[in-house]
């Protein structure tokens, strides 16, 4: 049977299931498939912070939204098109977001009076009118599976377990995917299990011809491919590139990677990812917790590694002490800060813009570290790579800051040739003629001299130093020089990095200000407002200290400053502090990317408020 | 050193032949800043003594040390050093080890800096077996912050924050190296200078973590905590030195020894008739279960305190695991390419059209 397929240009998606129902693979697997098919494409994962929560409940929830377009896009979007429920909870808790008349594929097999009881469910919403206002498709997905898997000599279980490929080839077929990749993928997943295998195959391929035979689906879709910049791709997460970038820094920088690190949701995969390393010369140590981990950076960075330790917010706390000494003996540390959910263990899987002033600020005495953010997924490369940059040219500790959104979720990467990255020169110190471990460069600072060079036997420690010769010095005038240095050489690297940019009209009555993992939410709704016809203009920043140093004369072009955050106004109160202007700040701090809908409602309201002068009173 | 060729022509030293160090060239140019009288200073001495026996030039020496009167220790060494924060010396020193494995790398530490704010850290290193020589300055106070107790204070010791007693139970230190899987572990005192050099001198050649525990007089806050064990009178029969191969005798004219009865351990004489010499246990260090045992006896009411090296074990060390899993990873796999890592895993090609 032969159905029409209509084309489109933008789906959102979202596989909701138990944590125990794979739903997180699934996603991967549409991900990786779309890639390949050339669509521009965004995730956004979310798994509940348990790692098998009971069955049938709702914070056992693990959900996999993708958006996929022949556009560019910038977020996962704000509401599905789609939902595949594979149970009542699944159903409750992402109802709420789903697009009015949108799509609901429900395993109907699940919908029994326990798990319905379990989702809070006083009835069947499939039977009632629950879902009046949206196209349910009901497909017993269970049973469909054990169907084609019988006689395979699997266990029920086993059988089971198969259903979200199942769930994987429907969607496949319903917008016109190729199962190939998935197949290899399953072959070499499962290679020393062939029945499983077999199963997970069988599965997926009885989800695909399911939706060709069958009647309930009327049509199909086509989401053809995207006009991205020519060029080779990959679809990558922040954390995997984050890893890269440190990878590609230390290897144009000629010295080997050194990565210290504890494990912590939602940074631990940046560890996994570099430990696999061990052929490119890469160093690993999983510290006993991250205040060792910090040190042990200490301690690589002074044997002269490109040393990096990466964490989330309750790590950051503990490395604080010692990335003050990194400060206090001038050594080049990148501290990545995957930032999640606080405070304390908050949302540990959840993501949230909350330590910019944590780590602008939270050091003991006048301790000035430069921060870096990026901006999506693939940008993680390019400011892991700019961090390494930074620490090891002026010698000093630097943060990069990720989130849990951008760490987990992903979008096609236009791969950089090696030849094409900034090059990082690093030159070690080796004559002893006039060596002073405090002296300084026209930057100021102070050289690199590793333990082995002969005849740099020195000693640094985190007693103040004296200005030249590092020896230990408590003398008062000496104390306010090198506090004023230090301060000094981290605000010069303004000369260093790139001017602010403006998106739009370069003065106006409204500048959006973002920064971080809010870049797609915030550039995608500033592009809709333009396009209605609305003026105003975006500046994201990627580097929170020093800002760039044209900042100043950018935020004085605008009458009124914007500054949407996933956090309670921590830019909004550097850029007030640091400037003294006032901003207007839109605050959400649900553990969830910005929606686009509540931003352009915020926006235009702001616009709105101004008076025809420009000048807010 | 200089040799002559046949001709009778003086060589030149070659660079590849370490030079001949005194003690001397191991004094950094600051003065050192310890009480006059303090403990610290015999076991600078000790260590600037036997470093010219290790042949190792000083560049590539480094002492690395967290917060307290101990840990200034860098300092005063010309060597490499950092004075790190309190109780994270072995963290920083296992980053500087397992970066570059050439470099022997020392541990200057306190009661408080590795047995309190640093515990964690020292267990750890002790269960890597991570190739750093620990010298931990063991005064049972807090010498830099004027004398509050220790984990190693005995219960009940009246100090500035315990003016009553304290009610915390001490570390045994050996005990605790023994139980973190330590593979060197020993005891010394800075009152007995030839047994410390001796001591430092194995634990320096030591590969892997080497631990020693080193009685260290604070003649300012906890004055003749150790007398008992380091003075000229009162040291024989109090002091049990642990010698591998050797039995366990002591007293002031070896007359006392310890038998092992079943596994109960019985201090006795060797003059009283019904005990003769081949009674007496026969130490061996690299018995775990010996190391173990002994290391109680300063506990036991009635037994003499053990010094000496109470384990030695060979284990890969941390750094050589790592090298060698670097090495067999690159072996297998190839020397990494970068443009090759950044395109792997699915990729596409977009073109222009
Ligand atoms: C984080 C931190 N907490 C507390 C201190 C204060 N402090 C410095 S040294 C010290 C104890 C030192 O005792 P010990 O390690 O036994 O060394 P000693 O001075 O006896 O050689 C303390 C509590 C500090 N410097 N840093
Ligand atoms: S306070 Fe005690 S440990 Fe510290 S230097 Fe003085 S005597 Fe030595
Ligand atoms: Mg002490």
């Amino acid at each position: 049977m032969s159905k029409t397929i209509e084309t489109v240009d933008d789906v959102v998606i979202r596989f909701a299931g138990d944590s125990g129902d794979g739903m997180q693979l699934t996603g991967t697997q549409f991900t990786n498939t779309t890639a390949l098919v050339g669509n521009d494409l965004s995730t956004l994962p979310d798994y509940p912070a348990e790692i098998r929560a009971p069955a049938g409940t709702l914070f056992g929830v693990s959900s996999f939204q993708l958006r996929f377009s022949s556009w560019d896009i910038l977020t996962p979007g704000d509401q599905p098109d789609v939902l595949v429920a594979m149970n009542p909870a699944a159903l409750k808790v992402h109802l709420k977001d789903l697009k009015k008349s949108g799509l609901i594929v429900a395993n109907t097999d699940s919908f029994d009076d326990k798990n319905l009881a379990l989702a809070g469910f006083a009835g069947n919403p499939l039977a009632d009118d629950t879902l009046v206002d949206y196209q349910v498709i009901e497909v017993p997905i269970t049973k469909l599976t054990l169907n084609a898997l019988q006689g395979m000599g699997l266990t029920q279980k086993e059988s089971v377990r198969c259903k979200n490929f199942f769930a994987l080839g429907l969607m496949y077929w319903m917008y016109s995917r190729p199962m190939e990749p998935t197949e290899g993928w399953i072959k070499q997943k499962f290679g020393n299990e062939p029945k499983i295998a077999e199963a997970n195959d069988k599965a997926m391929k009885a989800g695909y011809y399911y939706g060709e035979s069958t009647e309930v689906f009327a049509s199909r879709f086509e989401v053809k491919p995207a006009q991205l910049k020519p060029g080779l791709y990959r679809n990558i997460t922040g954390n995997e590139a984050t890893a890269l970038g440190v990878v590609a820094a230390a290897k144009k920088a000629g010295i080997p990677l050194f990565y210290a690190s504890y494990p912590i949701t939602p940074a631990s995969d940046i560890l996994h990812n570099l430990s696999s390393y061990k052929n490119y010369g890469v160093k690993t140590f999983q510290a006993e917790d991250e205040i060792a981990a910090a040190g042990v950076a200490v301690g690589a960075a002074y044997a002269g590694n490109l040393a990096v330790t990466g964490t989330s917010g309750p790590g950051a706390a503990l490395k604080s002490e010692t990335i003050s000494l990194g400060v206090m003996l001038e050594l080049p540390i990148v501290i990545v800060d995957v930032q999640r959910g606080g405070p304390s263990t908050g949302l540990p899987t959840k993501t949230e813009q909350s330590d910019l002033l944590f780590v602008m600020y939270g050091r003991h005495g006048e301790a000035p570290a430069p921060i870096v953010a990026a901006a999506t997924p693939a940008d993680c490369f390019h400011m892991a790579y700019e961090a390494a940059r930074i620490a090891v040219k002026y010698m000093t500790p630097v943060y990069l800051l990720t989130d849990g959104y951008l760490g987990n979720g992903s979008e096609p990467w236009l791969v950089p040739d090696s030849k094409e990255l900034p090059t990082i020169p690093v030159t070690f110190r080796t004559d002893p003629e006039n060596f002073h471990p405090y002296a300084r460069n026209e930057n100021n600072v102070r050289p690199w001299a590793l333990p082995g060079t002969p005849g740099l036997e020195h000693r640094i420690g985190g007693l103040e130093k004296a200005n030249i010769t590092g020896n230990v010095s408590y003398d008062p005038d000496n104390h306010d020089f090198m506090v004023h240095l230090r301060a000094e050489k981290v605000a010069g690297i303004a000369k260093d990095i790139p001017l602010q940019e403006v998106y739009g009209e370069q003065s106006g009555d409204l500048l959006v200000m973002s920064w971080g993992g809010t870049y797609g939410a915030v550039r995608s709704t500033v592009d809709r407002l333009r396009k209605k016809g609305y003026k105003l203009s975006h500046a994201h920043l990627r580097y929170l200290n020093p800002f760039p140093r044209n900042l100043g004369e950018v935020l004085g072009n605008f009458g009124t400053i914007f500054v949407p955050e996933i956090n309670l106004g921590q830019l909004a109160r550097l850029l007030r502090s640091e400037y003294l202007i006032d901003v207007v700040q839109f605050n959400k701090v649900r553990g969830l990317p910005l929606r686009s809908t509540e931003l352009e409602q915020a926006i235009v309201k702001t616009l709105e408020a101004i008076p025809a002068n420009g000048k807010r009173s | 050193m200089a040799g002559t060729n046949g001709n009778g022509e003086t060589l030149k030293q070659s660079p590849a032949q370490p030079k001949k160090y005194t003690a001397k060239d191991f004094a950094s140019d600051q003065d050192v800043r310890w009480c006059p009288g303090c403990g610290d200073y015999s076991v600078l001495a000790q260590v600037q003594r036997i470093l010219p026996d290790l042949d190792v030039p000083k560049e590539k020496q480094i002492f690395i040390s967290g917060i307290g009167c101990s840990s200034r220790f860098p300092y005063y060494m010309n060597a490499y050093g950092i004075h790190g924060i309190h109780g994270r010396a072995p963290a920083i020193a296992s980053g500087v080890k397992s970066a570059n494995p050439d470099l022997t790398v020392w541990v200057a530490t306190g009661d408080g800096d590795a047995l309190s704010i640093g515990g964690n850290h020292i267990i750890h290193a002790l269960r890597r077996n991570i190739g750093l020589k620990i010298l931990m300055f063991n005064n049972r106070i807090y010498g830099l912050t004027k004398g509050q107790y220790s984990p190693t204070s005995e219960l009940g010791k009246k100090t500035k924050s315990s003016p009553f007693g304290t009610i915390d139970y001490p570390f045994n230190p050996v005990q605790l190296a023994l139980g973190s899987g330590g593979t060197f572990v020993a005891r010394s005192m800075d009152r007995d200078p030839k047994h410390l050099q001796q001591v430092l001198l194995r634990a320096a050649k030591h590969d892997g973590t080497a631990f020693t525990d080193i009685f260290q007089n604070c003649n300012v806050f906890n004055d003749g905590a150790y007398f008992l064990y380091t003075e000229k009178d009162t040291r024989p029969d109090n002091v049990l030195y642990v010698e591998h191969g050797k039995p366990l005798v002591f007293g002031k004219e070896n007359d006392k020894g310890i038998k092992l009865e079943g596994f109960t351990p019985k201090v006795i004489s060797l003059k009283d008739g019904k005990h003769s010499i081949s009674d007496v246990l026969v130490y061996d260090e690299t018995s775990y279960e010996l190391a173990v045992l002994v290391a109680t006896f300063g506990d036991r009411p009635g037994f003499p305190m053990p010094i000496g090296v109470f384990f030695k074990a060979d284990r890969p060390s941390y750094e050589k695991m790592m090298t060698d899993q670097i090495e067999a990873v690159t072996k297998k796999r190839g020397a990494g390419d970068l443009d090759k890592l950044l395109k792997s895993g699915n990729t596409w090609t977009v073109t222009a059209n």
